[in-house]
């Protein structure tokens, strides 16, 4: 029986333009131009390169988004996952990670699934905590930031690179894993993989196909509120000295007068 | 007055410093009460209590180290029924804001991620973040259930603040997932005698500019000229310069000391996304345009090889 991988990937708005809120204190998607999170493309990689192991496997890229957000599974048909899971609502706007874990959940049960690929986080909210939400709502064991991941006779296996530890962990399937930097270079699509991904199927799903209410999730329904945010003040110009043969003790002597030294 | 339940992370009894910064900020909300998980409670007890714990929950048994995370939140879980508290702190480590998470979900909480300051508000506990790189910052509110925050290291002054701190026994219940991820074998890391990049007051790195993994030497000097940590750019760990456990930015780690000293590096927002809440700023490069300048406290345009030693030497000579 084929091995049914699905991939969660995210369509976030371009770190290198210029970010920002809109009124309602959510982010402003329209003001700079989206493209799939950087770290799920790991995720996407790992999805593949499993389900190239395997043989016998099948990938399905799962978004959660407004219109642009076919973007990121787009991005995932043309580097070489099978099919894509578009759920886009109008209610869904101003959804916190609660409610993103919710549908994201949902659409996943609905495509099905033995193993769940997902980045560490997400490259605009970088909280890190729906692969954790997901495998607490899916009842999955969760195999988490790994920066080496295997699957083999119904296991995966995998490396957790911690601050003070490096972990090797092992969980039977149907599991969730995510998947760090570390874990190998995600491929460039190909001129064919691109041309490919047009005929691909990408089914397009609201909050009714998946039982979900709209009270659920949405900006009021979210369990935590954003009071204000406020643009960090310009920094003051800082002192630039050329160094003339004497930088490293002007240096030194600047540290000295904010006492680091 | 409410009690504010304080993850304790800590090697075997040996509490980390985060921890200790929890318990500074818990006090402005409430009476902190820290919950202990796994082998040395009774050292920890100790140090928690001179910090400001009032008890301490503790539970100890194999399945806080052999399994992953879930063994944690379960027990979290207990003792939020046991003290019914009125916020919840955790570490901002990437274990920490798993079981945040988890045990937010189940308790129907909201959770709010990487704070870098909490203060009580007239309706529970406000946490200020920082998003997009730096560029702004929020203040937000859980608004339903017992406020979960995860807080970053350095967010806080380690305050010393005597209470009874006595341990008392944490009654744990296992569910059926806590055995689903098995710890297969732990390795270590190998300490380099340096503090630990996200806890460290100074950050000192290199980047492109250095040239070579034999010459982050001389970063490594200055580091240890100023007691600080050593961190690379994502340009010195894809060239295989310096380890990735070690990298600063977006897919890094994010550092926010009192002082970060960036060398040979340009400053691509990649980088900024990890230093730019850093207090004092300081950078080293040839290139004047390097866009790390716009950021910097204090700048030297010049060679790095020439600058460092000279600066290293000078702190030394200072130190005496």
């Amino acid at each position: 029986m084929s091995l049914r991988i699905v991939v969660a990937v995210k369509y976030v708005p371009d770190a290198t333009g210029d970010r920002h809120f809109a009124e309602d204190l959510t982010t402003d998607r329209d003001a700079v131009d989206g493209l799939l999170s950087e770290l799920d493309e790991y995720a996407v990689e790992q999805a593949l390169q499993i389900a190239e192991a395997v043989g016998d496997a099948e990938v399905t890229a799962v978004t959660v988004g407004p219109e642009d957000a076919r973007g990121a599974v787009l991005k995932a048909l043309q580097m070489g996952a099978a099919k894509g899971v578009h759920v886009e609502d109008d209610a869904l706007h101003g959804t916190d990670v609660i409610g993103t874990s919710l549908v994201l959940a949902k659409a996943i049960e609905h495509v099905g699934f033995d193993l769940v690929v997902t980045g560490m986080a997400s490259t605009d909210g970088t909280a890190g905590v729906v692969p954790a939400l997901l495998a607490e709502r899916l009842g999955v064991p969760q195999v988490t930031l790994l920066s080496q991941v295997g699957v083999a006779e119904g296991k995966v296996v995998g490396r957790r690179d911690g601050d003070t530890a490096s972990e090797e962990l092992e969980a039977a399937l149907p599991a969730l894993v995510s998947v760090t930097d570390q874990s190998g270079e995600a491929r460039y699509p190909s001129f064919k993989g691109i041309m490919g991904a047009k005929k691909k199927p990408l089914e397009s799903l609201d909050l009714s196909d998946l039982g979900v209410e709209a009270s659920e999730v949405g900006l009021a329904a979210a369990w935590t509120a954003v009071d204000d945010a406020t643009a960090r003040p310009a920094r003051t110009a800082g002192t630039i000295v050329k160094d003339e043969g004497e930088g490293g003790r002007q240096l030194a002597e600047f540290l000295a007068s904010q006492k680091f030294v | 007055m409410a009690e504010v339940l304080v993850y304790v992370d800590h090697a075997d009894g040996a509490v980390r410093k985060p921890t200790l910064e929890l318990l500074t900020l818990a006090r402005r909300i409430g009476d902190p009460v820290a919950v202990h998980l796994g082998p040395g409670a009774q050292e920890a007890a100790k140090v928690l209590g001179e910090h400001g714990a009032v008890r301490v929950l503790a539970a100890d048994a194999p399945e806080f180290s052999d399994y992953l995370v879930v063994p944690k939140v379960d027990a979290l879980q207990a003792a939020a029924q046991a003290v019914q508290p009125a916020a919840i702190l955790v570490p901002s480590s990437g274990e920490g804001k798993e079981i945040a998470a988890r045990l937010a979900l189940r308790l129907g909480s909201g959770i709010i991620t990487d704070a870098v300051d909490v203060t009580a508000g007239d309706d529970g506990p406000v946490a200020t973040q920082s998003a997009f790189a730096a560029a702004f910052t929020t203040r937000s509110r859980v608004t339903r259930g017992v406020p979960v925050i995860t807080v970053k290291p350095n967010s806080a002054p380690v305050q010393a603040a005597p209470a009874a701190g006595a341990v008392e026994a944490l009654q744990v219940a296992f569910g059926e997932l806590a055995t689903g991820t098995k710890v297969v074998s732990r390795t270590p890391r190998a300490s380099t005698g340096r503090p630990e990049l996200t806890e460290a007051a100074i950050v000192v790195s290199g980047g492109r500019g250095v040239n070579g993994a034999e010459n982050f030497s001389l970063i490594e000097e200055l580091a240890d000229s100023l007691g600080a940590a050593v961190g690379a750019s994502r340009a010195a760990v894809d060239a295989g310069w310096y380890p990735h456990s070690n990298q600063v930015g977006q897919t890094g780690k994010t550092v926010s000391p009192q002082l970060y000293i960036a060398n040979g590096i340009s400053g691509a927002i990649q980088h900024r996304a990890g230093m730019q809440t850093s207090k004092t700023i300081v950078a080293v490069n040839k290139d004047a345009e390097a866009p790390i300048f716009d950021l910097v406290d204090y700048g030297v345009v010049g060679d790095l090889f020439q600058v460092v030693p000279q600066l290293t030497a000078e702190i030394k000579a200072r130190k005496g």
